[in-house]
């Protein structure tokens, strides 16, 4: 369901919980400070349901999933 | 770079005429402009025609004037206008409109002059740009220490009934991210004035959630005078890519250091001159911010001040910063100083930039005193906390600290040995006392 989108974190939202850490250790590493890094956005077919989970799964709900054609065109004003 | 860098001025006589400065600062210090006298020297607001047309036709006018944003980020302004406006039409909401005179930028003075000096330029802007997007009210975001001017000007015009929407007066949080747009649009909503989270962007869900305008007062100035005066008058001063004026302010080891105007493209060396020349020899200059670049001075004597013209040296001319080290101060003293700034000023909303900027200024506190100190964890600190933001609070720290460390490189190894170059009592670059931070 989620091949193909991105990953992204809300980094406002996020307290560092860590659950996406170990739901989705193949995508998202900590930081020295134990905030999530994603390393690849863009979640391939045989992560899609370990990424949904990690989503559901989000304490803050600050992990998204972004339809690749949701992304906003370059030099969109603020 | 040569066609960029090329400053175009044309001769003339009076100040109005194209390629003349200063535009925006209504010369030697004589108070705040009065209505009266700013219309004498600039002539009275042109009325903007009833319906979608003739707003369209002025934001078009402002397109070919190439006005950007004079807040840092440099986004084409008639862009922003179209936006707001078209989001307006898509969703049925008035927008707003709010002007951007925070400054939180505590090297920088350029607003503040502004609004002390040319109070009714910024306010016709500001009014105008409500007439262009559709709002029915402006809101002034003013720095504390210019309050009373921008109060006495709106109440001048609203005596005589000058303008065709209400604008409101607010001061401004004293806060470096309190200029950010969200922030601002937080603040105006009478909520903390800290970032939120985008999108959306507030040029689509702002101020009462509607789509609002965000436009630094310098910006708007400008506005102000195209609608007088024209795209092809603005464009005679600036390079061709990046047309029309800005104001700069030139800070440190300079003769006469202070706000100036200067013609886009203007060579970094004459900006210095314009301030009265180098007071001791230079040997950095930190250009756009504080959360801007450290350039070495010779490197950049002959750059044109434009976004082409310092992007070979890695900087941009942000919101018009330049603050020159002399020799006999310490760089990475400097720059720890204001590491431990922009870490206190983080919003504490985002982990990366609470803890990391804090871990970085703590690190930098120790290469400054030259204590034991890490460079390979420095650098991966500074990798971490890029990007990782809400706001872009936390990468101009690590572009300024970054930059630091491309340009004293010598300073690192001296201190590594236990020697400093520091010699000056005192610090260069102003920050706020602690007790307002």
């Amino acid at each position: 369901m989620s091949a193909g989108a991105r990953l992204r974190v809300d980094p406002i939202a996020c307290d560092g919980r860590g659950f996406c850490l170990e739901i989705l250790p193949e995508m998202i590493s900590p930081d020295d400070w134990g905030y999530p890094i994603i390393r690849a956005a863009e979640v391939p077919a045989r992560l899609a349901a370990q990424a949904s989970e990690a989503v559901w799964l989000c304490p803050r709900l600050a992990l998204r999933l972004d339809a690749p054609d949701r992304s906003r065109p370059r030099g969109t004003p603020r | 770079m040569t066609t960029a860098g090329r400053t175009v001025r044309s001769a003339g006589q009076g100040g109005r005429t194209a390629g003349e400065l200063p535009r925006l600062l209504p010369g030697p210090w004589a108070g705040p402009a009065t209505l009266a006298s700013h219309l004498a020297r600039h002539g009275p607001l042109p009325a903007v025609g009833r319906g979608a047309e003739p707003r369209r036709q002025l934001i078009a006018e402002v397109g070919r004037a190439g006005l950007t944003g004079r807040g840092g980020a440099a986004f084409p302004t008639a862009r922003k206008l179209a936006a707001v406006a078209a989001a307006a039409a898509a969703t049925g909401r008035t927008p707003a409109v709010i002007a951007n005179g925070t400054e939180g930028e505590p090297a920088s003075a350029k607003d503040k002059v502004l609004l002390a000096q040319a109070p009714h330029l910024v306010l016709d802007g500001a009014v105008l740009a409500a007439q262009l997007t559709g709002a029915r009210q402006a809101t002034v975001v003013a720095h504390g220490a210019v309050r009373d001017i921008v109060d006495g000007a709106v109440a001048e015009r609203r005596r005589i009934r000058y303008d065709p929407v209400p604008v409101r007066v607010l001061t401004a949080a004293g806060r470096f991210v309190a200029g950010e747009a969200s922030a601002l649009v937080n603040w105006a909503g009478h909520r903390a004035a800290v970032p939120t989270a985008v999108p959306p962007r507030v040029s689509e869900r702002g101020l009462d959630g509607r789509p609002t305008l965000v436009q630094n007062v310098e910006t708007l100035a400008h506005l102000a005078l195209i609608a007088r005066r024209g795209a092809a008058w603005f464009c005679s001063l600036g390079t061709p890519a990046e047309p029309g004026s800005m104001l700069v302010t030139v800070i440190g080891a300079v003769r006469q250091p202070g706000v100036r105007e200067i013609g886009i493209g203007t060579p970094v060396g004459d900006v210095l001159a314009l301030a009265g020349g180098p007071a001791a020899p230079l040997t950095a200059l930190l250009v756009g911010g504080y959360s801007g670049t450290w350039v070495v001075p010779a490197l950049v004597a002959t750059a044109p001040f434009s976004v082409a013209g310092l992007r070979g040296a890695g900087a941009s001319p942000g919101a018009g910063l330049v603050a020159a080290l002399p020799a006999g101060a310490c760089g990475l003293a400097e720059t720890a100083r204001l590491a431990r700034y922009l870490a206190a000023e983080s919003a504490g909303q985002c982990g990366p930039c609470l803890f990391g900027l804090g871990s970085i200024a703590t690190e930098l506190a120790e290469l400054a005193a030259g204590r034991r100190f890490d460079l390979s964890r420095l650098r991966r600190w500074l990798a971490q906390v890029d990007g990782r933001g809400g706001c872009h609070h936390p990468d101009g720290a690590v572009r300024m600290i970054r930059s630091a460390l491309d340009v004293f490189p010598a300073e690192i190894a001296g201190h590594a040995g236990g020697w400093c170059s520091g010699t000056r009592p005192g610090a260069v670059l102003p920050l706020p006392p602690p007790a307002r931070r």
